[in-house]
This record gives C-alpha cells, sequence and structure tokens, in this order.
C-alpha cells in the first residue's frame, strides 16, 4: 500500500481481485436480495413489483417458488408472471411443497424469483437448505432474486437470540451476503409493522403465534431494523472500499488484518467462532480457524470430533479457511500456525475455571498470551453453563466398563491372598509391594479409572487386613497414614502415566495407519499403468484400510457410468443421481453431507486442477466414520490421489494418441508420395512413348519405333505390378487375406515364382539349390509366390547383373527356410529392420526405387502364414532374406 | 465376316476400351470377330453366330461368367477362354471345372494370347487323335506307351504315365486339380492333392531338365497344371 501513495495506480491485488470477482460472476447467475428485519416487512411483496417491472421491460422472469400466504395483494402481484409447479415430496405421509429445482434448471429464465432463502427443506429433498437450491440455480446461470430477514445470518444469529430471547434455527451463511450482487434493503417503522401485524396482514404460521409473541415487540423491532440496516450500509461501505482500491483513491486504508480462532470442540466453539466472524468482518480481515489435536485430547476424541466437525464446518461456512494440525501443545502449534500465516489476531475464549485448577495447570490462554510475542490475543467471554451440562451428559452416555472394575476388584483381592497366605515370610513393607504390584498390574491392564479404583481398594485392603488392628479400617499407628498415601499417589501417578501413553500411542497408530494407506495406495496407483488398474487399485485400497467398500463412475457421454465397484456394490437410479450430481456440481454429496443426504453412500468427486473426472462413491462400514473429520479426510486424500493417477493415465494416453496420429500421418503421406510418384512415373513413359508413335512414328525409324514401344510395355509391367502390390497390401490391411493353404512342393514354389519373372530373368543366372527330399509344406502357393516374385524383384533391381541371385531351401525340425540372397550393396545394419516397414525404402538413386511397398507385402504374407522373415547382410556383400515357415507336425522330419 | 471359312471368334467383354482393344488386337484377318457385351447377350450370340470359340471375362454386369460357360456347355464344347484379373483363383478353377478350356490373367500382352487362342482351336478342330506327340524334345507315343526324352527311353511308373498321357492329351490347356484327381485317381480322392504333387515332382524329375525352370510342365498357381504345347 505504501507504494500505492506515491503513484495512483490500482494494486495489483485489487486489480487481481476484481478480476477474480469478475471471472467467477461469467457464466453464474447473479443473485439480487431482499432484506428485511421481520416478517411482515412487505419482501416478498417488494421482490414481486420489481419482477413485473422487469417483464415489463422484456427480460424472461419467472416465479420458482413464491409464498403468497392467500394476501391478496401478492397474489394480484403473481398474475401475469409465469409460475413453475412446486414439486411434492411426501414427509411422513403429508406431501408438502417445495421448490422443484429440475424444472427451473430445464425451463432457464433469466430471473427466478424464490422466495425464503432461509427455508430448510423437506427431509428427502436434494439439498437440506433452499440456499443450496438456489446456489445451485446460479450456478447454471440463471439470476435469483429471493426474500431473506436479517435474523437468519449465521454470524447475528447469537446476537438476534440475546436481542429477542428467540432463537432462530433456519440459518444461512454470511457469504451470501457477500455473493449477492445486490441488496434491497425492504424497510418500514416498526410502528407501521405493528400496525399491519394488528390488521392481520402479516403470516404467522400458527403453531409459533405465540413464541412470536415475544419477538413483535417495539423494542426487539427496532433493534432487528437497525441491525438490518447497519448491515445493508456495511455492504455499500465495502463497495465503496473496492471501488476507491480498483481506482486508485488514496483513502485510509485499513491495516491488512488476519484473525486466528482455535476449535476444540468445547461446546464454546460455535459462539467464539461467531464472534470472530464479526470481528473480522468489521476489520474487513481474512480469518483462520484451526483445530489442534494433541495426544491428550484423546480421551473426548470420540464425544469431539463431531463438535470438532461441525465447528470447523461452521467457521468454513462463514467463510474462515479452516486447518487441522497435531502437535503436543495447543498453544505452541496455534501460535507457531499464526506466525506462519501472518496473524494479526487470536481469539481465545475467557476461561472459567476454579483458582486451584488454574493453578495445577495453567489455562491455554496464559500459554498464548505467553508465546504470542507480537501477535494480539482477544479473550473472550463466554457463556457456558448450558455447555458443561451438555458435556457431562455426552460423558454419561457412554457405556459403564464393568469388567474394568471387576477385575480391578480381583486383582485386588489376589494381592490380599497372596499376602495373606506369605504372611508367615514376609515383613509388612514388602506386602505394599505385592499390592503395589498389584496397581501397576491394573495400570497397565486396564483404564485409567479401574486402576484408580484398585489403588484405592489396595489401600484399604492393606489396611483392612495387615495393619493392626487388623479386620478393620481403623488405624492404630498413623505413620500408616504415610504409606496409605504413597501407595494411592504411585497408583494414580503410574495409571494416568498409561492412560496417557496409551491414548499417545493410539493417536500415534491411527495417524500411522492413516499415512501407511495412503502410501499404499500412492504406491499401488504408480504402478498402475491402465485406468482399470488404477480403478481396481482404489478401490482395493479402500476396503483393505477403511473397511470401505467403493464405486468409482466416469463420464461415458452424457452420462456416469459405473466403471468399477467392490464386490457386491451396486448402485440404483437414484444413487446415481446422485453421483452424477456430486460430479456436475464438483462437490461432495450424499451421506454425511447437506446434500442429498438421504442417500446410502457418500459421493466425492475426482476433482484435479479444475477439471472433473468421475465420482468415487463410499460405503464405510460404521455410521461415525461420515462425520469423522479424520476418516474424510483420508477419503478426500484418496479422491485427490486417485484423481491424480487418472489424469496421468489420460495424459499419458492423449501423449501415445499423438504418436499414432503423427505416425499415421506420416504413413499417409508417404502412400501419398509412392502413390503420385509410382503411379504416375510409369504412365508418364506409356503415355510419352505412345504419343509419340501416334503424333510422330512417320518420322522414325523401326529401331525407335521399337524402342518406345518396349519402353511402354515395361512400364505398364512396372505399374501392374505396383497395382497388384497396393491391393495385396489393402487386403492384407484390412485382414481380407485368406490363405487358401494346400500342401505344395517347394520346387513348384520356386518353379511358379522363376516363370512369373521369366522374361526379366533371361539374361540373369539364378543358382537354385533345393535338397532332394523336401517335404511338401502347407501354404498358399499363389502368394507365396508373390512373396517370392518380390524378393527376386529387389534382387533385380538392385543387385549387379553379372553376379547370380541364390534361392535354396532347407528344413530344421520345425520349420522349412527357405533363403534368397543377392550381391548387391546390402542394406545399412540399422535399416535392416525397418525394410519390412511400409513405405520404407532404402536411398537408392531415382528410378531404381521400388514402391516401399514389396517388403512389407512379404512379411505380411509370412506372418499370416505363421513364418518369420528377416534380412541380413552377407559376408561378402549383399544381402539374405531368410523366411521360415513352420512344417506341419506330420510333415515334419 | 467377309469370309465365312475364317474361325468365327466372339469377344465377351462388357468394358467398352478392353473391347476396342481386343479387336484391334485380333482384327488380323485370320479371324472374323463378334462381340457381345453381356452374358444373355453372349448366350444368345452363341446360338446365332455358332462361334469357334469364346472369349469371356468373367466379371459381367447381368450374370456370372461361370453361369455362362456351364449354360453354353449344355448344349456346345465350344472352346471358352477365359480373361480374368489376379485375384480370383477361385473363379479361374469354377470356370475350368464347369468347362472353360483356358484361362488368361489381365493384363496380359496379345502374343500370349493369341497363341492361346491358335492351340484352342486347333485342338477343337482337330477330328482324329494322333498316336505320337512329339513336343520340342519330348517324343511321346500312346499306341506303344513309350517316352523318348531327347532320344532316351525314359521309364515311368503306370500312375505317371497316365498323368503324362491326360497332359498330352489336353496339351496347352489347363487342368485343375481336380480335373486330374478325378480322372487319375478317381472322384474319392479329390481332397488328397499331395498325391498329385509327389506323381508331378517325381515327373518332372524324369522329363526337366531342370525341374525349378520346368519348361514342359507348367504350374498354374492355385489352379492347376498345363503342359506347354508349342515351342
Amino acid at each position: 500500500m505504501t507504494t500505492m501513495e506515491n503513484d495512483n495506480r490500482p494494486s495489483p491485488e485489487a486489480m487481481l481481485r476484481l478480476a477474480k470477482a469478475e471471472e467467477a460472476e461469467a457464466g453464474r447467475g447473479r443473485l439480487k436480495l431482499f432484506l428485511g428485519y421481520a416478517p411482515g416487512v412487505g419482501k416478498t411483496y417488494t421482490m414481486l413489483e420489481v419482477a413485473r417491472q422487469h417483464k415489463r421491460d422484456g427480460r424472461d422472469v419467472v416465479a420458482a417458488y413464491v409464498e403468497s400466504h392467500g394476501r391478496y395483494e401478492t397474489d394480484a402481484l403473481l398474475e401475469g408472471l409465469e409460475v413453475i409447479a412446486k414439486t411434492l415430496i411426501d414427509y411422513q405421509g403429508v406431501k408438502l411443497p417445495e421448490l422443484n429445482i429440475d424444472a427451473v434448471l430445464a425451463r432457464k429464465p433469466q430471473v427466478a424469483l424464490v422466495d425464503e432463502l432461509a427455508h430448510t427443506n423437506v427431509p428427502g429433498s436434494r439439498h437440506e437448505k433452499r440456499w443450496q437450491d438456489i446456489e445451485e440455480i446460479l450456478a447454471a446461470g440463471i439470476d435469483v432474486y429471493t426474500t431473506v430477514n436479517i435474523q437468519h445470518f449465521e454470524s447475528l444469529n447469537d446476537v438476534v437470540a440475546q436481542i429477542t430471547g428467540v432463537t432462530v434455527r433456519e440459518t444461512v451463511p454470511d457469504r451470501l451476503l457477500d455473493l449477492a450482487a445486490e441488496i434491497r434493503l425492504v424497510d418500514i417503522p416498526p410502528e407501521d409493522l405493528l400496525q399491519r401485524l394488528r390488521e392481520g396482514k402479516v403470516y404467522i404460521p400458527e403453531q409459533i403465534a405465540r413464541a412470536t409473541e415475544n419477538f413483535f415487540r417495539d423494542g426487539n423491532l427496532i433493534a432487528l431494523r437497525e441491525l438490518s440496516l447497519r448491515r445493508a450500509a456495511e455492504r455499500v461501505d465495502v463497495e465503496m472500499l473496492s471501488y476507491m482500491e480498483t481506482r486508485a483513491i488514496p483513502g485510509p486504508w485499513p491495516v491488512a488484518e488476519r484473525l486466528l480462532v482455535c476449535v476444540s470442540g468445547s461446546p464454546f466453539g460455535e459462539k467464539l467462532i461467531r464472534t470472530t466472524r464479526r470481528l473480522a468482518n468489521t476489520l474487513k480481515a481474512q480469518w483462520f480457524a484451526v483445530y489442534i489435536e494433541t495426544p491428550g485430547s484423546g480421551k473426548y476424541l470420540q464425544e469431539n470430533r463431531e463438535r470438532v466437525w461441525r465447528d470447523l464446518r461452521l467457521a468454513e461456512s462463514l467463510g474462515a479457511q479452516v486447518a487441522t494440525l497435531t502437535a503436543t501443545s495447543v498453544a505452541g502449534a496455534a501460535v507457531d500456525y499464526a506466525v506462519r500465516h501472518n496473524v494479526t489476531r487470536i481469539v481465545v475464549g475467557k476461561p472459567d475455571r476454579s483458582r486451584w485448577r488454574n493453578f495445577l495447570r495453567p489455562p491455554l490462554v496464559d500459554e498464548i498470551i505467553g508465546l504470542s510475542g507480537p501477535i494480539d490475543v482477544h479473550v473472550v467471554s463466554i457463556a457456558h453453563k448450558q455447555g458443561i451440562k451438555t458435556a457431562r451428559a455426552m460423558a454419561r452416555q457412554r457405556p459403564f466398563p464393568w469388567t474394568g472394575y471387576v477385575e480391578s476388584f480381583f486383582l485386588v483381592a489376589g494381592a490380599s491372598l497372596a499376602c495373606k497366605l506369605l504372611q508367615p515370610f514376609l515383613a509388612q513393607t514388602n506386602m505394599i509391594m505385592i499390592y503395589l504390584l498389584a496397581v501397576v498390574a491394573a495400570s497397565i491392564r486396564l483404564e485409567q479409572r479401574p486402576a484408580l479404583l484398585s489403588a484405592l481398594l489396595g489401600v484399604l485392603a492393606f489396611d483392612f487386613f495387615f495393619v493392626p488392628p487388623f479386620l478393620s479400617f481403623a488405624v492404630a499407628d498413623t505413620e500408616y497414614l504415610i504409606t496409605f498415601l504413597a501407595l494411592f499417589t504411585v497408583g494414580i501417578v503410574i495409571s494416568t502415566l498409561m492412560a496417557k501413553v496409551r491414548e499417545r500411542a493410539e493417536a500415534v497408530r491411527t495417524r500411522e495407519v492413516q499415512t501407511d494407506s495412503l502410501y499404499c495406495l500412492s504406491r499401488d496407483l504408480a504402478a498402475a499403468a491402465r485406468m482399470e488398474e488404477v480403478l481396481a487399485a482404489v478401490i482395493r485400497n479402500s476396503t483393505e484400510t477403511m473397511n470401505a467398500r467403493t464405486v468409482v463412475l466416469l463420464p461415458e457421454g452424457e452420462h456416469l457410468e459405473i466403471k468399477d465397484a467392490s464386490q457386491g456394490l451396486t448402485l440404483d437410479m437414484k444413487e446415481c443421481a446422485v453421483a452424477d450430481w456430486a460430479f456436475r456440481n464438483r462437490q461432495a454429496a450424499g451421506h454425511g453431507t447437506e446434500t442429498l443426504n438421504s442417500a446410502s453412500l457418500l459421493y466425492l468427486p475426482l476433482r484435479i486442477s479444475g477439471d472433473v473426472l468421475g465420482t468415487l462413491g463410499v460405503s464405510l462400514a460404521n455410521e461415525t466414520g461420515y462425520r469423522d473429520s479424520q476418516t474424510r479426510r483420508l477419503l478426500e486424500a484418496f479422491a485427490t490421489q486417485t484423481a491424480m493417477a487418472m489424469e496421468r493415465i489420460q495424459l499419458s494416453r492423449q501423449a501415445e494418441q499423438a504418436n499414432i496420429l503423427k505416425a499415421r500421418e506420416n504413413l499417409e503421406r508417404a502412400l501419398l508420395n509412392s502413390i503420385s510418384h509410382d503411379l504416375r512415373s510409369p504412365l508418364v513413359s506409356i503415355a510419352g512413348a505412345l504419343s509419340a508413335l501416334r503424333d510422330t512414328a512417320q518420322q522414325r525409324n523401326d529401331q525407335a519405333r521399337r524402342e518406345l514401344l518396349d519402353t511402354a510395355w515395361e512400364e505398364a509391367g512396372r505399374l501392374n505390378r505396383f497395382v497388384t502390390n497396393l491391393l495385396d497390401m489393402t487386403r492384407l490391411e484390412a485382414g481380407e487375406l485368406l490363405l487358401k493353404k494346400e500342401a505344395c512342393d517347394v520346387q513348384d514354389l520356386v518353379g511358379c515364382a522363376l516363370a512369373a519373372l521369366d522374361q526379366r530373368l533371361e539374361k540373369r543366372r539364378v543358382d537354385v539349390s533345393l535338397p532332394a527330399g523336401l517335404p511338401l509344406v502347407t501354404m498358399d502357393l499363389v502368394l507365396m509366390t508373390q512373396v517370392l516374385v518380390n524378393l527376386l524383384d529387389n534382387a533385380l533391381k538392385y543387385a549387379p547383373p553379372q553376379h547370380p541371385i541364390e534361392i535354396s531351401a532347407h528344413t530344421d525340425e520345425k520349420s522349412l527356410i527357405i533363403e534368397v540372397a543377392d550381391h548387391g550393396p546390402g542394406i545399412p545394419d540399422h535399416d535392416l529392420k525397418r525394410i519390412f516397414d511400409k513405405f520404407y525404402r532404402i536411398p537408392v538413386p531415382e528410378g531404381a526405387g521400388g514402391t516401399g511397398l514389396g517388403l512389407s507385402i512379404c512379411k505380411g504374407i509370412v506372418e499370416a502364414h505363421g513364418g518369420t522373415i528377416r534380412a541380413d547382410n552377407r559376408g561378402g556383400g549383399g544381402i539374405r532374406i531368410t523366411m521360415r515357415l513352420p512344417l506341419p507336425e506330420e510333415t515334419g522330419r | 465376316m467377309q469370309d465365312n471359312k475364317l474361325p468365327r471368334l466372339l469377344i465377351v467383354d462388357d468394358e467398352l476400351p478392353i473391347q476396342r482393344f481386343l479387336h484391334t488386337a485380333l482384327d488380323t484377318g485370320e479371324f472374323s470377330l463378334h462381340r457381345a457385351e453381356t452374358g444373355h447377350a453372349a448366350l444368345a450370340a452363341t446360338v446365332s453366330v455358332r462361334p469357334d470359340l469364346i472369349l469371356l471375362d468373367l466379371g459381367l454386369p447381368d450374370m456370372d461368367g461361370v453361369k455362362v460357360i456351364e449354360r453354353v456347355r449344355e448344349w456346345s464344347q465350344v472352346p471358352i477362354i477365359v480373361l480374368s484379373v489376379r485375384d480370383r483363383e477361385d473363379d479361374k478353377v469354377k470356370a475350368l471345372d464347369a468347362g472353360a478350356d483356358d484361362y488368361l490373367t489381365k493384363p496380359f500382352g496379345v502374343g500370349e494370347l493369341l497363341a492361346r487362342i491358335r492351340v484352342a482351336l486347333r485342338r477343337s478342330l482337330q477330328q482324329t487323335p494322333e498316336p505320337v506327340y512329339i513336343i520340342d524334345e519330348l517324343e511321346i507315343d500312346l499306341a506303344r506307351r513309350r517316352l523318348l526324352v531327347r532320344g532316351e527311353e525314359v521309364q515311368l511308373t503306370p500312375t505317371e504315365y497316365d498323368l503324362l498321357r491326360l497332359l498330352v492329351i489336353h496339351a496347352g490347356k489347363v487342368l485343375t486339380h481336380r480335373q486330374i484327381l478325378k480322372q487319375i485317381w478317381g472322384a474319392g480322392y479329390l481332397d488328397q492333392p499331395h498325391i498329385l504333387r509327389v506323381n508331378i515332382s517325381n515327373l518332372r524329375h524324369k522329363i526337366e531338365k531342370d525341374s525349378s525352370r520346368p519348361r514342359y510342365i507348367l504350374t498354374e498357381a492355385g489352379v492347376g497344371y498345363r503342359l506347354k504345347a508349342e515351342y
């Protein structure tokens, strides 16, 4: 900000924020809030008036859900507006009307009117709350006009309760206020409102009529009115500020504040969070809520988890950035987090504990203040009586561990018996040791309380049986009191330490298991090379580590389809629809969430860098898992890991496809080159020779005419060979090459090939060496002749004419081996394999080159026979092509 | 056409350029030429023209060339030479089995075509069979069951002799595997072509100079064998 004062340019942060906001707005509908301070101020009426105005201006406005409560003025305003039919949801035998989101989304108007933002939907609806419905409609690019009273906002909830004494249960997150593109304050003086109330113009449901009697009091209304006016003014303030910021209007900028609040799972967490949010709002500050898990907190962990989870979610919905940390010291971790995140103020609840407990263990506030250094610490007072009651009530709900207490009793009884038996041989001091052993055993084996009981029982038993006067609790010698105290203290200390050790071990174990399971998953995912393997790894790991059954759904065209699932897990239409919702809205849905929570599975979107690849459906073995933050975090981590692995595979597949495409393009280019060259050049020669004969035959002598004709004839032969090859290739490619196999004589094969090349072989020597007694070999004689012809053709083309071409054949146990060798220039070793590729040509002078198809056709035909073909350079120059054809069992030697 | 004594050739092909080329190539004064463009026209012309030889393209627009052969063979033994493209070995065999005398693979040279036509005509016009055939250095005396190769007598097994005799009688004509198997060994051996190959191989060793480059018994890959008639 300091640089800004020098030159009047907007700060980059401000511009970025604006850009982001605009970006977020693009494609999303705009929210318009009609804000009132009490029922009856005329929110719905105003909204409808505005809507009618828009309608007249030509905008496409529909009433998605408007409740007139039978007031005729409102009804009159509804006339002429298109109304979307409400959906009826069956709840305990009663059909209740609700907003029909799907109908709105399908209708896709420009503006949808949805009354009562704070409404809680009937169980079984898609979302728990109507504001979630509205968010979905906004996300679809439809503007929404809605009505709400000020007391429904989360952060004002407890303030309103304090003012009016009425707790409002239907709350909406404050961010909706920030989200709203426009807030229209609907305000009438309280006197007028009361007048309307008296005239019966305000609709109040009968069941809450009594509660509202207190509500509609002058004082309350004035306070609520002030709240709503202030809230609206705040909003204007924010707009003004951001306006000034983006236009670089210098002003008294507030210092960038950052607030931190710690959630502990205590019953006051909610109040603490709301207070922090209000503070943050006033300061225009960013704020954080953290939960710090310590080894010692394990004892109440189970009870607290639920509350911690709820608190964190509340904080999140109020706009906080939330985190969960594990540390040995709450204060240390909190301050450390604060320093790392440049937090300026830490908000802490004021402790309300008796002085001696403070003495035993310094309160968190003091610890934090001690460590906080430059960071301000806000101490907030919290009313808590109710809270403690519930904490106790919750503790009582746990089943009483009878067996532990019984066991501790028996341990002490055993120790007493041992002492009795050994009494003649033992000094009294050593008997204490035996009791001590029993207490130690109890501490190791049992929970803290039974262990404490064993210490107490041990003291009593020792007193009763072995301290004179015997069989009485009376103590003759007061010196024994020291013994009792020591024995008892040792018991307490040992059992407390053991309990701590156990908790710590438990916490470490849980962490270990989670880390381990994530490690296992990532290892399996890293090893997976195909999509199916990724899915199988996810399902296997989730079953092994969380005892969860999972299903993965991936988009297939328009819809999600089950790609893999744990054994026996199937989804019905409804479950699939929930999975689909999670996929489209990029949010978790189903069991344990606020959306469509009547589903039996929890659905997590598989998100990666702004893209959703699918949905992971999870069915946990026990119900608590769904709300347990650890499990949820682990599940989220699973989903993220899976999405990353899937993306990796998609990317590699895309790369592969790009390669294939490139290879195909190369091939097509080669094909075009080959066709244009090999078809055209013989045609050029033929057409040239023929035109010469046609136009100028008279001027030429016989020899010249003869030469022209020979050229045309030879070139026509070449053209024919090329077309034949091209057709063969096409048939090989199309898989239409049907072999007509019959037992053939190798000599016949060679004879046919030589006969086919008869004229061209006239001046060449061909050495054929076939041993007598070669077996008949099953093959397609026509195609194999073609192979041999192609090979001989190459030899004719590339090898110098004075050297012979050699053909030989022999057999080994399994195959017939045919070799064709020449004395040509050979082929560079690195090209030996590639010569069988389509359109591959060894670089040779123009004219000598073949089609680049011959050898690949040979390869195709030989392989169709189940044989192999390879090329080698011969020692003395030239190339040798070796073919192996399998011998049938019966004819093989 | 001018002279009724010239052998009459019926050219059946639906492609005009090929018709034109064949007409020009064969218009040497040796033959009187007639043409048909479809299978039905060909059958009608066979009746009206009474050709001495038919050149038949197998790919006709209205009916299968093999069908045409079968219909002609119902009443006439006129020699038929089939014109076909390379990749239809099956069609060739079918045509030969149906009674065609020879085939030529497109594209072909005119010299080759004329040679085939002459062989076929000679064979059909020949009335009484000759007792002695002389083909280059081979001399086969059918009356005495004797074979001389380059003037020296060569001993053949009875099967080899029968095989050679069959080829000699049909010298210049393609015999399909089926036709040979049926004639020499009987219909029960149709599915055992390897005995034919072994005997052909043995026969070649006895009469050919270089059996890898046979001069007399030629293999028509995928179709059958032919004894080369002209030298």
